[in-house]
């Protein structure tokens, strides 16, 4: 050891400037190589700093291995060294570098420094880290300062601005060091710059920053509040805070007895049974409040057992103390100034929460929509309950799942899938109208019946064939993920393709209907069957092929909605009674009518649920009931139909 | 009026005679009183069978007499039981808390009784807090006087809102639904008070009657469902006979005429839609102490559908036609979903009818609402056809049920 101790010592003196640094770290381990070895968290933080300020390139090295079990000191003469298994023993290295030989493991002592001096090391490290020559490391370290920021990192941090060349890290230092300079600075005006330069920033790390600042506690003081507090608000006990609470905080304080709760006192009562009676009240009286408060107060008398106090005495405690909410940080300026960039925050937040809520709301519209598209057709046309329209909604969405068991890629089996569940639907409609609500046109009543047997047949069918179990439908990779707009505003591809597909079929159904020769008639079978029979159209024919792609856009809706809602075969019971809603508050027989619908319902959902977010449950209820109030004020809907059709 | 009533409808008397039989032979047979060849559990399943013939009557009053399709009359049927299930679940639990308090060394405070059933009823749902739809679970009289007013008023409100915005034909049918799957919904909650999705159970045990066997008790409240059937037949009846009767089904006929004749036919309609929701509200509180459970997928749209296709399948316009089709509905049902019905080998396939009973009803609906219209009374009618008498002449109404010339003279 004192040959290496002089060895150091002519190096110090002979080499000037960078090899002088270059043995410092040896040195300063050396010099305390007892704590190094033994090291507690009280004591230990001058050596890291000593270390950390050495400007040696090794100071690094060293107190990476220090922190991972990396250093060991040699039995014989206390040495410390830094280690790398080799074979069975230790290949050693001493602490400017060299390699020192190699060690049996019995000859060293491996340093375990305990996970306070280890974090200690950590923060001494970051310096180090955050001048890195790989930005890789760099970005990691910032990464980690920002998940778990102390004040040591301050320092540091603001050290390594200067050198840093990648831009982008330099953005982020910059920003780190500001979120850092806001709640660790001492200088307050330095903090409340710092909170003030994020101007109009809603980042979530600014968020998380500002609201410890703004934390607060309760507490009484029966004097003034003391001059160091700062107060964030002065509060009555009754109307601020209930009375309860302020006795609560009396209590934690220490300043105020427990309050006697009926347990306590029925407990006490027990303990002091005697002789049938307690404090001289007979055991049977004891069935009332009034009676156990009275045996509570003899008792009391007697001194058998301690004093609650009384009401009387809670209010006179009370009014003696006064309460305030305490800001946990101590500067007012800082508080201040953090409080209002939070409002300011949580306005623009408020902003874009409304603009991501517009965003679902037409999603959901879309969906609704498009589920009730179909059955605006057949009812607006043809005056027929379909109750067995969300059975086709479910039909389309086993299409869609049989047709990717068939085709494994997702993108072409949607592909496929869509074109199919129409055809499949639109065949099942076309059977259904022929067979069945042909013969009702004359009972539309009825058609509510029977398309609702129909409907638990279809639901019990699929349930046989598919199992109850929930079956996938997977849309393709390119439409997983969502478009985020920044931390709030997000909408997933998925809607967007509904929402896309939607408009497309609103699109081709308005084309349909007043571009080409079946649109016409079917308007004029809509607007006058009798009528359009004498001019030449054939109503079943129209009535037929209304049913039948009204039906087919139900199986397209299904496997739209398949991929993002599992496909069960009680799939089509969620959206039937909403599509109803849909049609009815629209207005029937009319597709901007429809349109109008989905959209105040959707609307209206996403809305009801922003305010009552827990409860899904109500907003529906609240959304249902809306609009039976609606049709009380528009009976026929949004958009009510013009015309003869209309005069029922 | 020359003729009594009776003579007037020999088919009440019938009906009212059957009822009896039916009655009497069961009671002989139970397990309570008599041969002990009914088990309880079957002479519950013919209780509540009975108390769904008497929604059935309900329904097919305003269906098909007065022709509103209203899909929400099984919700004032849940309504009903609710009400009867808080009493049930109060004073059963009051006497479990007061039995378990009994044995503390202090008697028991009101406030702990209240705490204790508190705790016991509301426990799954986390609160601690009576909710004030309770306020008067602890009495039987003012529970029994909500069972009739909650539905009542319900309906009324209801009805009035809708009827006199002039909300007719299917859109009622999906308003009605409407109001149905908001019930529901807000019973799912767990802060509706009434234990969200856990709904109130135990109702089987009647409070005050805890060394009563359940054999004595199914016994009591199938007698009890059977007066209440014979009661609301009766009620009916003579509703539907009168002069009433006429304005109501020429209200299903032609609504627009009977307005222009000066009825108030928001007022008729109005007051059959509560009268309906009423005799649907005793149902329920009789039906559900059978079940012994109540929840809010009581409620679902579908129960009031189902209703409608028991009064479709028995026939409209019939009295006994929907009481045969509630009771022919709901047994089978009861017996092919119970895993009772053999399985139908085809060679190929083998039919189980768990699977496929809701196949053959719902496409036996169809056929039924093709083929039938008048349901299986308009079939054995037919059949029985020389045994009534050929009234002739031409209907009054489009309507094949509407009153025919003769009828009408009487």
């Amino acid at each position: 050891m004192r040959t290496l101790f002089l060895l150091f010592a002519l190096l110090l003196a002979l080499t000037p400037a960078r090899a002088q640094a270059e043995g410092k770290a040896a040195a300063v381990v050396l010099d305390n190589a007892g704590q190094v070895a033994k090291p507690s968290r009280q004591s230990i933080g001058p050596v890291i700093d000593a270390l950390a300020a050495s400007g040696d390139p090794m100071a690094a090295e060293i107190l990476a291995a220090w922190a991972e079990k990396g250093l060991a000191q040699r039995k014989s003469d206390g040495v410390i060294f830094l280690i790398r298994p080799s074979g069975d023993g230790w290949a050693l290295r001493d602490l400017t570098g060299a390699e020192a030989g190699i060690a049996a493991k019995t000859d060293m002592t491996e340093l375990k420094p305990n996970a306070g001096v280890r974090g200690l090391i950590q923060t001494a490290l970051v310096q180090f880290t955050l001048a890195d020559p790989d930005p890789a490391r760099r970005a990691e370290a910032l990464t980690a300062i920002a998940r778990d920021a102390s004040a040591g990192h301050l320092e540091p941090l603001r050290n390594a601005i200067p050198g840093e060349s990648n831009p982008v890290l330099l953005a982020q230092k910059h920003r780190l060091e500001r979120l850092l300079t806001l709640r660790f600075d001492p200088d307050s005006a330095a903090r409340v710059k710092a909170i003030e330069s994020f101007g109009a920033d809603t980042g979530l790390d600014l968020r998380a920053a500002l609201t410890p600042l703004t934390t607060t506690r309760r507490a009484a003081f029966d004097s003034p509040p003391p001059a160091g507090a700062n107060i964030a608000r002065a509060l009555i006990p009754g109307t601020d805070i209930p009375a309860e609470e302020a006795w609560d905080i009396l209590i934690a304080a220490g300043a105020a007895p427990e309050r006697l709760s009926v347990k306590t006192a029925r407990d006490a009562l027990i303990a002091n049974i005697a002789n049938g009676e307690v404090g001289g009240v007979k055991l049977a009286a004891l069935n009332d409040q009034a009676a156990r408060d009275r045996a509570y107060t003899a008792l009391e008398a007697a001194g058998a057992v301690p004093p609650a106090a009384t009401e009387d005495e809670v209010a006179a405690t009370l009014a003696r103390y006064h309460f305030y909410d305490l800001y946990t940080e101590p500067e007012p300026a800082v508080t201040t100034a953090a409080s209002a960039a939070l409002s300011a925050i949580s306005t623009r937040v408020g902003a874009m929460q409304a603009a991501d809520l517009a965003l679902d709301a037409v999603s959901l519209a879309s969906i609704y929509f498009l589920a009730a598209i179909g059955l605006a057709i057949t009812f607006g046309v043809m005056g027929v309950i379909n109750m067995a329209h969300g059975e086709f909604i479910m039909m389309g969405a086993y299409t869609g799942y049989v047709v990717q068991l068939i085709i494994p890629d997702y993108t072409i089996s949607i592909i496929v899938a869509l074109p199919m569940a129409f055809a499949v639907t639109f065949a099942a409609g076309v059977a259904m109208e022929r067979l069945v609500i042909r013969h009702l046109y004359k009972r539309p009543l009825e058609t509510l019946l029977a398309t609702f047997g129909i409907s638990i047949a279809l639901q019990q069918l699929a349930k046989n064939i598919f199992g109850t179990q929930a079956r996938p439908l997977t849309a393709p990779a390119w439409l997983d993920g969502q478009l985020a707009f920044n931390d709030i505003i997000a909408i997933s591809y998925i809607r967007i393709a509904i929402f896309v597909l939607a408009t497309l079929f609103l699109c081709f159904i308005l084309f349909v209907m007043k571009r080409t020769r079946l649109g016409l008639e079917v308007r004029a079978v809509q607007q006058n069957r009798n009528m359009a029979a004498s001019m030449g159209i054939n109503p079943d024919r129209i009535n037929m092929l209304t049913f039948g792609l009204g039906s087919g856009i139900a199986g397209i809706a299904g496997v739209a909605i398949g991929l993002f809602a599992k496909v069960t075969s009680e799939l089509g019971n969620d959206y039937i009674v909403q599509s109803f809603m849909t049609v009815v508050v629209g207005g029937v027989g009319n597709i901007w009518g429809t349109l109008a619908g989905a959209a105040l319902i959707g609307t209206l959902q996403k809305g009801i649920e922003w305010l009552n977010p827990s409860n899904t449950l109500a907003a529906q209820t609240w959304m249902i009931l809306f609009i039976i109030l609606f049709i009380q004020f528009r009976p026929r809907g949004i958009i009510a139909l013009k015309g003869r059709a209309a005069g029922d | 009026m020359k003729h009594s009533f009776f003579a007037k409808n020999p088919s009440v008397l019938l009906f009212l005679a059957c009822l009896a039989l039916f009655t009497i032979a069961v009671t002989v047979m139970s397990e309570a009183w008599g041969l002990s060849l009914i088990p309880t559990s079957f002479v519950k399943t013919l209780g509540k069978t009975l108390c769904l013939c008497l929604v059935a009557l309900a329904m097919d009053l305003i269906w098909g007499f007065t022709g509103i399709l209203s899909l929400g009359h099984m919700a004032f049927f849940a309504i009903g039981g609710y009400m009867i299930g808080m009493w049930l679940m109060y004073a059963r639990t009051e006497e479990i808390v007061i039995l378990s308090l009994a044995n503390s060394p202090l008697p028991a405070t009101p406030e702990e009784i209240r705490q204790g059933i508190t705790s016991q009823i509301f426990g799954v749902v986390g609160s601690s807090e009576l909710p004030p739809i309770w306020s008067f679970a602890h009495s039987l009289p003012l529970q029994l006087l909500l069972v009739l007013l909650v539905p009542g008023l319900l309906a009324l409100v209801f009805g009035w809102l809708a009827f006199r915005s002039r909300v007719t034909g299917v859109y009622l049918s999906i308003l009605t639904q409407a109001m149905t799957l908001t019930l529901a919904l807000w019973l799912f909650q767990n802060d509706s008070g009434l234990r969200g999705n856990n709904g109130l159970s135990g109702l089987q045990n009647i409070p005050g009657l805890g060394q009563t066997s359940q054999d004595v008790i199914s016994i009591w409240l199938f007698l009890a469902s059977a007066l209440a059937l014979a009661l609301g037949y009766l009620l009916l009846s003579s509703i539907t006979s009168g002069k009433f009767g006429s304005v109501i089904r020429a209200i299903r006929d032609d609504e627009t005429r009977m307005r222009f004749l000066g009825y108030p036919v928001e007022s008729y309609k109005l007051f059959v839609f509560t009268l309906a929701a009423l005799i649907a509200a005793i149902a329920g509180a009789l039906y559900y102490p059978q079940a012994g459970i109540i929840n809010p997928a009581e409620l679902a749209p579908i129960a009031s559908i189902y209703l409608a296709v028991w009064v479709a399948i028995g026939g409209r316009g019939q009295l006994w036609g929907a009481v045969l089709g509630a009771a022919l509905v709901s047994l089978l049902s009861s017996w092919f979903t119970g895993g009772r019905a053999p399985d139908l080998p085809l060679g190929f396939y083998t039919i189980k009818w768990v699977d496929w009973w809701l196949i053959l009803l719902g496409l036996g609906f169809v056929c039924v609402t093709l083929f039938a219209p008048q349901g299986l009374a308009g079939l054995l009618q037919r059949l029985a056809g020389p045994l009534t008498p050929r009234r002739g002449g031409a209907p009054l109404g489009p309507d094949p049920g509407a009153l025919q010339e003769k009828e009408a003279r009487e």
